[in-house]
């Protein structure tokens, strides 16, 4: 018995570092001048800033990183108000067409988003948002996934809790800000880092919409930089270990939320 | 005055809830749906000019050899997500099941913290760890097995698909296994018991046991790794330095459509590719609920 309990614990601790070494020597890779970035393989004995201060200074990397807070921020905050509004709806009430609308939505979860993406341009082309933040949040404002999961949770909210806010004189509109989002707290933290990680890092939609270097989002400057200062190796990996921070931090703030909200609606059927 | 106000809105607000979800659903989900059809019928330079081709652009692409080279390339990735790396997930998490392991919080996180990495910020590091003569990769396999030092992972067109298999496994293998966690947690505990009194081992237990309890979330895993792995692209672009590889070795569907709408602008034959893919990953979604299905009438 303790044998194969030293096994597991092996086998546990090989796979671990396994998975945290390449984010070890991204770590390392950034504090390390040009010359001892090969040189050593991990940490370096002397601690350098060369890496971030080219990479403040050759591409505008600060100005990525307040698109990419901005489209986010944005992106998260709509989505998490129309998720929740739309899954209440869907979770508590009884409207004409309700059925058609998840039908519709079960529907274009199966389907690829690509396949959207020349007639999107067209639209955007033709509202003239081409080239502007607005381009990624307007479409992206709408979150199938999000209001399915809101709607999940919304399920198990007793009918009596809504009653009884009612008998109190709450229009339903008080009701769904007074009652039922503090009672799905934790599915707003989950939400709030599912949304914030696809938005941070989308590429290809931003890819497509964004045109002038000054517009870019994190990822897409970071991409261009690979291109043009192709042997900045360290300051590549200054920005990729910035551009991650906001995210991680952001995860163990939420992660309790994140696991159970990731898993909901594949345990649940 | 009250209470006729009061049941109006009470009557009305789930219309008014739902109606920016249904507004922006059909401005930027249904509509542009519906047109992608209309669009594989032209042929188009870029948003203004368009010419009616008729089922032509479908023709051409079956035709394409580096269509055939896209699907070859995605088909190959998509397999090794399903047979590699769900298998692995499947086993890190049989690992992590329990509670009696200590640290059970801390592996978890390990496992999972490369999903925190997008796969652009992925495509980035892995592009430098795979470099020859000086990446990561190479002087940890010169070091350990001899392996030349200067092997060129993103050069070599056998090895550009190895590659990005082994860094997909490495971003996605703990991120599934949090499903995997979830459905072990959720298998019967008197089963297993039982399994126990009729002499089961650990293999006939696992066999017996565990597989069926998993079944619906190992459907559930599998159906979005191979609509995830279909949508491959931002991980061999952005490694790949923005070209499909050497021989097109990092070419894939997504990747075709991009550069055919967006980089060539024919948004007509970008439609085309786009329901080509749709169709695929709706035959192997339905394929695989009707596999799981059979299965469970026999078991």
């Amino acid at each position: 018995m303790n044998g194969s309990r030293a096994v597991l614990y092996a086998a546990l601790v090989f796979c671990t570092v396994l998975m945290l070494t390449p984010l070890v020597w991204l770590f390392a890779a950034t504090l390390k001048g040009p010359d001892d970035l090969f040189h050593y393989l991990f940490f370096a004995p002397r601690l350098s800033s060369y890496n971030f201060e080219q990479l403040f200074t050759q591409i505008p990397y600060i100005r990525f990183m307040v698109n990419s807070f901005f489209v986010t921020g944005s992106t998260v905050l709509v989505q998490l108000f129309f998720s929740s509004l739309g899954g209440f709806a869907l979770a508590k009430y009884e409207f004409k067409g309700k059925k058609l609308i998840m039908v519709l939505m079960l529907a274009m979860m199966m389907i690829p988003a690509q396949v959207m993406l020349a007639p999107m341009y067209e639209l955007i082309y033709s509202i003239g948002l081409v080239d502007s933040h607005l381009g990624l949040i307007i479409p992206g404002a709408v979150s199938i996934f999000g209001i399915f999961l809101f709607r999940q949770s919304m399920l198990d909210l007793p009918d009596d809790l809504l009653q009884a806010g009612r008998i109190d004189g709450c229009s339903e509109l008080r009701l769904y800000w007074n009652v039922v989002l503090p009672v799905s707290r934790p599915m707003i933290g989950a939400f709030c880092l599912i949304s914030f990680m696809g938005s941070w890092n989308n590429f290809l939609w931003p890819q497509i919409v964004l045109h002038h270097q000054d517009r870019f989002t994190l990822p897409i400057g970071l991409n261009q930089m690979v291109g043009l200062y192709a042997q900045e190796y360290g300051a590549m990996m200054a920005g990729t270990f910035l551009a991650v921070v906001p995210v991680v931090i952001l995860f163990f703030i939420l992660q309790r939320e994140f696991i159970s909200g990731l898993t909901a609606g594949a345990v649940k059927g | 005055m009250r209470p006729l106000f009061f049941r109006l809105q009470h009557r009305w607000a789930p219309y008014l809830f739902i109606s920016p979800f249904v507004v922006l659903f059909l401005t930027f989900m249904l509509y542009p749906l519906v047109k992608s059809i209309l669009l594989s019928f032209y042929i188009t330079n870029g948003p203004k000019s368009q010419i009616f081709v008729g089922l032509e652009n479908f023709r051409f692409l079956f035709g394409d050899p580096a269509f055939h080279q896209a699907v070859w390339n995605t088909c190959v990735y998509a397999s090794a997500s399903i047979f590699l790396q769900l298998p692995l997930s499947l086993g890190l998490a049989l690992l992590l099941r329990g509670s009696g392991v200590r640290g059970r919080n801390f592996f978890r996180f390990g496992f999972f913290s490369p999903h925190l990495l997008g796969q652009v910020f992925v495509a980035v590091l892995f592009s430098v760890i795979f470099i020859p003569k000086f990446g990561l990769l190479n002087r940890v396999l010169h070091f350990l097995f001899g392996v030349a030092v200067d092997t060129k992972w993103l050069g070599n067109p056998d090895l550009v698909m190895p590659a990005l298999v082994l860094t997909s496994l490495w971003m996605y293998v703990g991120f599934n296994m949090i499903y995997f966690l979830a459905a072990l947690e959720g298998v019967d505990a008197s089963l297993y018991e039982a399994a126990q009194v009729d002499g089961a081992g650990s293999f006939k237990q696992f066999l017996h046991v565990t597989l069926p309890g998993i079944r619906g979330v190992a459907v559930f895993v599998a159906i979005l790794s191979t609509i995830g792995s279909f949508q491959l692209f931002e991980l061999p672009y952005v490694m790949l330095n923005n070209t499909a590889g050497p021989d097109n070795a990092g070419l894939t569907v997504v990747m075709y459509l991009y550069q055919n709408g967006f980089v060539s602008g024919d948004l007509g034959y970008a439609s085309a590719i786009g329901w080509t893919l749709t169709f695929a990953v709706l035959i192997i979604s339905l394929l695989q609920m009707q596999i799981s299905g059979t299965w469970k009438t026999e078991g």
